[in-house]
């Protein structure tokens, strides 16, 4: 199958469908009889709730029910799941505050659900939601991360002293407190991690439907990894797995925030219980903002350590995490699994992290791309930049001199990362001479004749991948001989049909257009974890070639039982036997597999093969962006100039592909830099960023073009030698983008250059710097 | 109160009872059950709305059913072939990856078959430039912009 083989740029083969409008999205769905739900969401940040009265509302028109937290708890369902696991400084266990779906007693952000209304269309939920009356006592709030935890700060919760959710540590604090008191020069700066939202750009919604003759509810919804939802949504509703189907259909986008079991699933789920009808809630865009899950949001204090050659000793990190108002399961991961990214590319040989999570009356966090990974990446690379200019070295020398070769591999990093493999000066050297770094002078010099201040910033940064975890897949022919591919992974527009049916077409010779994929239903469904921290290619793409290595297996047993010969060798999906030159193809093996005649005595019969992959071992992806960028000095206006990347994600199943996710990951990475931001009034607590015209989303026009490169160092923690892509872009991108801005600004005094870098803010630095007010 | 309304959808005349405030998109959406055209804001940024009416790029939510009487309407299920062959858009969009989560593509594609026809030839900056009322979250645009380059190539090769 060579068109459509491992490494070959194949266009997609979902793309047909959805380009002809026939995507089919939750709010695409519609089911016979079915009302509507809209959520009636705290105005107030922080609120004692004292009365809600709903009388209106029910009789409204349209309305069919108007539920509270009351009726939640009558109907025996529980509370949504929450994190666990960490522990505070003291050693006790994390707090672990009660997530209902509607709230009663107080609401904790702007946003919370109080009440939900069901009527016949959506505009008149809508209409009547605004006739819920709910009295509130407004309290105190704290949305502010680096003050939440201070003594006097207004309490998230009565029980959860200084708003402490938890603390997370890892590396040698003694061996790195020592180093940093030893050593020869100590570079120390404070960043704040903005807060961002997925945005994806279909919302969040669901549709539930309570089926009473069966006694099992259905729910058609947004997600990540399907049964992982549906165990925690069952336990959500105390009922069996078994009473619950969970279905994912084409996902518009999420990047890790739809990833949760929210609050909504559950009160369409509610709703068609007490209805007796189908309910479907779909966010508006504007609800979106203060009903989803929002990411990164952390302040951070490093400081790194040099001996007088610049070779780095030692790195102190200490983290203020926001965790928001209730956490999930993996909630709180962005605080904790990736601050491995921290040790970067260098052979520091003591590292130690410091997390402190503290509640706020804020949205609840997610995982947004990356999950942890570009706020540490972030870190580390401006300190390395940091650095350079403080010792007058130049920041891609100092990088090589601390950069662990390939012979040191495996490297245990002074946090808890063992790369596997990885050569990382190779992909440097590719990357300087991609983007010319040694001319880079004269084009600095060719833009200020233009009145424009250039500058060059890098970025070279290594992630985790692919965490220890699970995968399933199952190939099923059907008696003609094509097949239905069932994936545990769930695509959120990645394109996992394409990559997997290459996967089956080159292994197993069946043309993909015989194959059709199916994802994300749980009654289809027998395995997975579903998609998530770059995870798919290697977990995923390892299940489905270790499914067709089962059915070549098998199928090599019936071909040779079928032929009468003992000598059948396999390529391309033909059985031959050079002795009696007689051959079968696969198709041929499987219409034929599923009559016992064919098949030998100790096999079952059928072809149909499941495979349940798992791996104890993560890869490092990594790679190096260049970036240059141009200000406008009267203005503050920074143009991105040119933008180069060289990566290392291992082998490459499909290069069109590998580049569209290095693409877009760089983009959200560039719009966290220079434009969005999550943004509350500190006074009010109110959001002030609650629509796409106060939320600055990255626009076509802001980008240049991007040249990629791979320079693939092949992994073996996996079947395929792959390496995750998904988030890798992102990663590189914050970094790379902050220290060209910084650079263009370094002779005039500027020193660092706050997220978001909006015009506004470049100008003000720019001044600052100009009056001797260096930031 | 219930207004009348008639229209083109996709060369074919449709009918429908609206309220005053129902929007374009939504009759389209839910009246007529085309979902291929989608809604992603409520303040008229994201352009996952754009269909085009008598011919013109337009945000189906930022427009009345009732504006539309009339008028004739092309979504994203009216753009391809008969057998289903693909517009030379839509075909640029997957040659070029002009699309990941497929969310934003129906207006991204109602938008590059409108830029084709009042800029032929538009270069690089241009297509970015045009594309100021239309976001996507997954691609970085990288891909679109190719794909409106070449799709509006070949629209305009066959034109003239």
């Amino acid at each position: 199958m060579g068109e459509f083989a491992i490494g070959q740029p194949v266009s997609r083969f979902e793309d047909p469908r959805l380009l002809r409008g026939g995507g089919r999205y939750v709010d695409d769905m519609s089911l016979p009889h079915m009302a509507f739900g809209h959520v009636v969401r705290s105005p107030h940040p922080h609120a004692r709730i004292l009365k809600i009265d709903t009388r209106r509302a029910r009789q409204a028109p349209g309305v069919i029910a108007v539920l509270t937290g009351e009726d939640w708890l009558t109907s025996g369902f529980g509370d949504l799941p929450t994190a666990t696991g960490k522990k505070k400084r003291d050693g006790s266990p994390m707090y672990r505050p009660k997530f209902p779906a509607m709230t009663v007693d107080k609401a904790r952000y702007v946003g919370d659900p109080v009440a939900f209304v069901v009527a016949n269309t959506a505009l008149e939920a809508q209409d009547a939601a605004e006739l819920v009356e709910v009295d509130y006592d407004p309290l105190p709030a704290i949305t502010d991360t680096a003050h939440a935890h201070e003594d006097g700060a207004p309490q998230v919760y009565d029980d959860c002293a200084n708003n402490i959710c938890f603390v997370y540590q890892e590396g040698d604090k003694d061996k790195t407190d020592v180093a940093i008191a030893a050593a020869d020069r100590v570079i120390k700066r404070r960043f704040v991690i903005s807060r961002v939202t997925a945005a994806t750009m279909e919302t969040r919604g669901s549709i539930g439907h309570y089926d009473k003759a069966a006694d099992r509810y259905t729910c058609y919804t947004t997600l990540q990894r399907a049964l992982n939802f549906r165990e925690e949504l069952a336990e959500t509703l105390r009922i069996p797995e078994s009473k619950l189907r969970i279905v994912a259909g084409d996902i518009g986008g999420s990047f890790g925030m739809k990833s949760g079991v929210f609050n909504e699933v559950g009160l369409v789920l509610l709703g068609s219980k007490v209805t007796g009808r189908p309910v479907k809630w779909v966010a508006t865009r504007s609800e979106s903002f203060i009903a989803d899950a929002h990411g990164r949001d952390n302040v951070t204090e490093a400081e790194l350590a040099l001996d007088k050659n610049g070779k780095f000793t030692g790195l102190r990190v200490r983290t203020l995490y926001n965790a928001g108002s209730y956490t999930q399961p993996g909630s709180d991961s962005g605080a904790s699994s990736n601050v491995g990214t921290l040790a970067g590319v260098y052979m520091t040989p003591a590292v130690h992290v410091d997390v402190t999570g503290v509640l706020t009356n804020t949205n609840p966090m997610r995982p947004f791309r990356g999950n942890g990974r570009p706020e540490a990446a972030f870190v580390i690379e401006r300190m390395v930049d940091i650095a350079a200019d403080e010792i007058g070295m130049d920041p891609a020398e100092l990088r090589r001199i601390n950069m662990i070769p390939p012979s040191a591999m495996p490297f245990q990093t002074g946090l808890s990362f063992n790369y596997d493999c990885g050569e990382f000066e190779k992909v440097l050297d590719e990357a300087l001479a991609m983007i010319d770094y040694k001319g880079f002078e004269a084009r600095r010099a060719e833009a200020r004749k233009r009145g424009k201040l250039r500058g060059i910033g890098m970025s070279y940064t290594i992630e985790k991948a692919a965490a220890p975890g699970y995968e399933g897949a199952e190939v099923r022919f059907d008696r003609t001989g094509s097949i239905t591919l069932i994936a545990g992974s769930v695509t959120q527009g990645q394109g996992h049909e394409t990559v997997f049916k290459q996967i089956v077409a080159d292994r197993l010779g069946i043309h993909p257009d015989e194959i059709h994929y199916l994802q994300g239903d749980t009654d289809q469904v027998f395995l997975g974890e579903g998609t998530g921290g770059s995870r798919t290619s290697a977990l995923g793409g390892s299940a489905v070639t270790s499914a067709t290595e089962k059915v070549v297996d098998k199928a090599r047993k019936i071909a040779a039982h079928m032929m009468q010969v003992d000598d059948v060798e396999y390529a391309d999906g033909v059985f031959t036997s050079r002795k009696t030159n007689r051959s079968l193809s696969m198709k041929e093996v499987a219409k034929s597999a599923t009559n016992p005649r064919n098949v030998p005595k100790d096999l079952e019969i059928g072809l149909n093969a499941t495979a349940a992959y798992h791996t104890t071992r993560q890869n490092f992806p990594n790679g190096c962006h260049i970036v240059e960028v141009e200000i406008d000095e009267e203005t503050g206006v920074a143009t991105l100039d040119k933008y180069i990347v060289v990566d290392d994600v291992g082998v490459v199943l499909n290069p069109l592909l590998l580049k569209g996710q290095i693409v877009g990951g760089i983009a959200q990475g560039v719009g966290q830099m220079m434009m969005e931001e999550i943004r509350f009034d500190p006074d009010s607590g109110q959001i002030l960023t609650g629509s796409f015209m106060d939320y600055a989303m990255p626009h076509a026009e802001i980008f240049p073009h991007i040249d990629i490169k791979s320079m693939p160092v092949p992994t073996k923690t996996n079947l395929l030698g792959v390496k995750g892509a998904g988030e890798a872009g992102c990663v590189g991108a914050i970094p790379a983008v902050a220290n060209a801005l910084v650079d263009a600004l370094t002779h005039l005094g500027v020193r660092d250059v706050a997220m978001p870098a909006t015009p506004e803010r470049i100008w003000r630095v720019i001044e600052d710097a100009k009056r001797g007010q260096t930031a | 109160m219930l207004y009348d309304v008639q229209m083109t959808v996709n060369g074919q005349a449709v009918s429908g009872k609206v309220e005053a405030r129902t929007l374009l998109a939504q009759f389209i959406r839910e009246h007529l059950r085309l979902t291929g055209t989608h809604v992603g804001c409520d303040t008229t940024q994201c352009g996952c709305c754009v269909v085009h009416v008598d011919g013109v790029a337009m945000k189906s939510c930022t427009m009345l059913a009732v504006q539309a009487e009339g008028k004739a309407i092309t979504t994203i299920e009216g753009l391809a072939a008969e057998d289903g062959t693909l517009h030379p858009m839509q075909q640029a969009f997957r040659d070029h990856h002009g699309l990941q989560c497929g969310f934003c593509t129906p207006g991204m594609v109602m938008m590059g078959v409108d830029i084709a026809r009042r800029l032929p030839g538009a270069d690089e900056k241009t297509v970015r430039h045009q594309l100021e009322g239309n976001i996507c979250r997954c691609t970085g645009y990288q891909g679109i912009v190719e794909a409106i380059i070449d799709g509006s190539a070949k629209i305009n090769a066959v034109r003239s």
